[in-house]
């Protein structure tokens, strides 16, 4: 039953090799295994949208997914957005700028959720905005200046 | 961690997993896209003692236009059908469903055949394929059978599959000609559970005389609801602003079984069906009008 399963899998950019059980969740071992912490885990039952990481160019939960079913892909956390640990993407420099974060707990995965929606869309409306939002929880903000922050972004990028 | 231990097992053919599948028969969950599965496990409201991961079986994730039938592989994710112009040009019902379907980031993983199968009668998929008279394609060591959507769903998360099957595919019927639909539902929050959704088809004649209808409302009972009663008020007649109030009524007082909850009370959940079927009636109709 709790026999290992070995996986290879690329995290922003490096690679890593592990032996994990089948049912450690790809969340737990980012965190745990790897000590990647900027995700964060929140529900663990894909409500609150803070795991979310990208994998394959898609958003997705890192809670409602197994260790052992990213062998063979590429993911990328919120580790890998800036060039350092000292250094902001453009993104993150707007949520810094617009007070688009609190805590900053849900920040992680409001980040990778929006990575892939304005490389296919550079220019939502608000509306598509809120869309693109609503499926991560933020306790603090009340959602406007994270709103503010992403179109403080995209009104920079075209500009 | 959070969810019991498991055998884990990755077939790489359909045939594999098929076999593997009658071995273990009600012991295995079928891993898909695992977006209702994991937090189930997540909370250990299931513990499986075999995850049969059928990922690998790329064979399973296509959608094809065949004559008069759209045909979509089990394992097609949910945001593969949003994005793909032969579902939105032929399958606007589907189209108008999917964004209501929890959020993108779900939609990413989630797949049209785990959907179906995971059989929760607050889902939307399993009220759309009602409506739209799909058959589902069940495959065992032994061969594959077709089942209708009516047969389908049993009961809460209790489906027609036996323990030894595994759903390969999704046939959706494309519309009559002078077909309208409408889907709508009402949730607290987006991408939430709603407290009450309907999905409308309306086909008339010529004379705008309604000679084909469905009304399927989801989260009002253990299964999709489907109206035979109201629907029956529709055929032969033209639509009126009477003959709707009429069938919302019947609809939302006859035909339903809702429960109720924390969020909404069995009678609210009456009152929404209601006003969803006039919303939903009224915008078929006008659609059958705009295509021409």
């Amino acid at each position: 039953m709790n026999e290992k399963h070995n996986i290879q899998l690329s995290i922003n950019g490096s690679q890593y090799t592990a032996d994990v059980e089948a049912r450690l969740l790809l969340s737990d071992f980012i965190r745990h295994t790897l000590g990647l912490t900027g995700t964060h885990v929140g529900c663990e039952h894909g409500v609150c949208g803070a795991c979310t990481v990208i994998m394959d160019g898609h958003a997705v939960r890192a809670c409602l997914m197994f260790a052992v079913q990213a062998d063979g892909l590429e993911i990328m956390t919120v580790e890998g957005l800036s060039e350092g640990p000292e250094k902001l993407n453009a993104l993150q420099e707007a949520f810094r700028e617009a007070h688009g974060l609190q805590c900053g707990f849900c920040t992680p995965g409001i980040l990778m959720s929006l990575i892939p929606f304005l490389k296919n869309n550079p220019e939502p409306t608000e509306q598509e905005i809120r869309y693109a939002l609503s499926g991560n929880l933020c306790r603090c903000t009340g959602y406007q200046h994270i709103v503010d922050a992403v179109l403080l972004y995209v009104e920079r990028k075209n500009s | 961690m959070k969810p019991a231990s498991f055998k884990y097992i990755k077939p790489e053919s359909l045939e594999e997993a098929l076999e593997v599948k009658s071995e273990y028969g009600d012991e295995i969950r079928i891993l898909a896209g695992g977006q209702s599965l994991i937090p189930a496990m997540n909370f250990r409201i299931m513990q499986p003692s075999v995850l049969l991961d059928i990922n690998m079986l790329d064979s399973l994730s296509y959608i094809n236009l065949d004559s008069n039938k759209l045909r979509l592989g089990a394992m097609t994710r949910l945001m593969q059908l949003e994005n793909d112009s032969v579902v939105s040009k032929n399958s606007p019902l589907l189209e108008e469903a999917l964004p209501y379907i929890a959020h993108p980031q779900i939609r990413n993983r989630g797949t049209v055949g785990g959907n179906i199968s995971h059989a929760d009668p607050a889902a939307e998929l399993p009220v759309v394929a009602v409506a739209m008279n799909a058959r589902f394609c069940v495959e065992s060591i032994c061969g594959s059978r077709w089942i209708k959507s009516k047969k389908f769903f049993k009961g809460y998360f209790e489906t027609d599959i036996s323990a030894d099957e595994i759903m390969t595919e999704i046939e959706l019927p494309l519309f009559e000609d002078r077909t309208g639909w409408a889907f709508q539902e009402i949730a607290r929050r987006s991408g939430d559970y709603a407290m009450a959704g309907v999905a409308v088809l309306l086909t008339l004649d010529n004379d705008n005389i309604c000679n084909n209808a469905r009304i399927v409302f989801l989260n009002m009972g253990e299964a999709p609801m489907d109206t035979n009663k109201a629907v029956g008020l529709l055929i032969g007649e033209v639509l009126t602003e009477e003959l709707i109030m009429e069938v919302a009524d019947l609809a939302s007082q006859q035909e339903i079984d809702p429960i109720g909850g924390i969020h909404a009370t069995a009678n609210y959940q009456r009152h929404l069906a209601n006003i969803l079927t006039k919303r939903a009636l009224k915008s078929a109709y006008s659609r059958v009008q705009k295509h021409e």
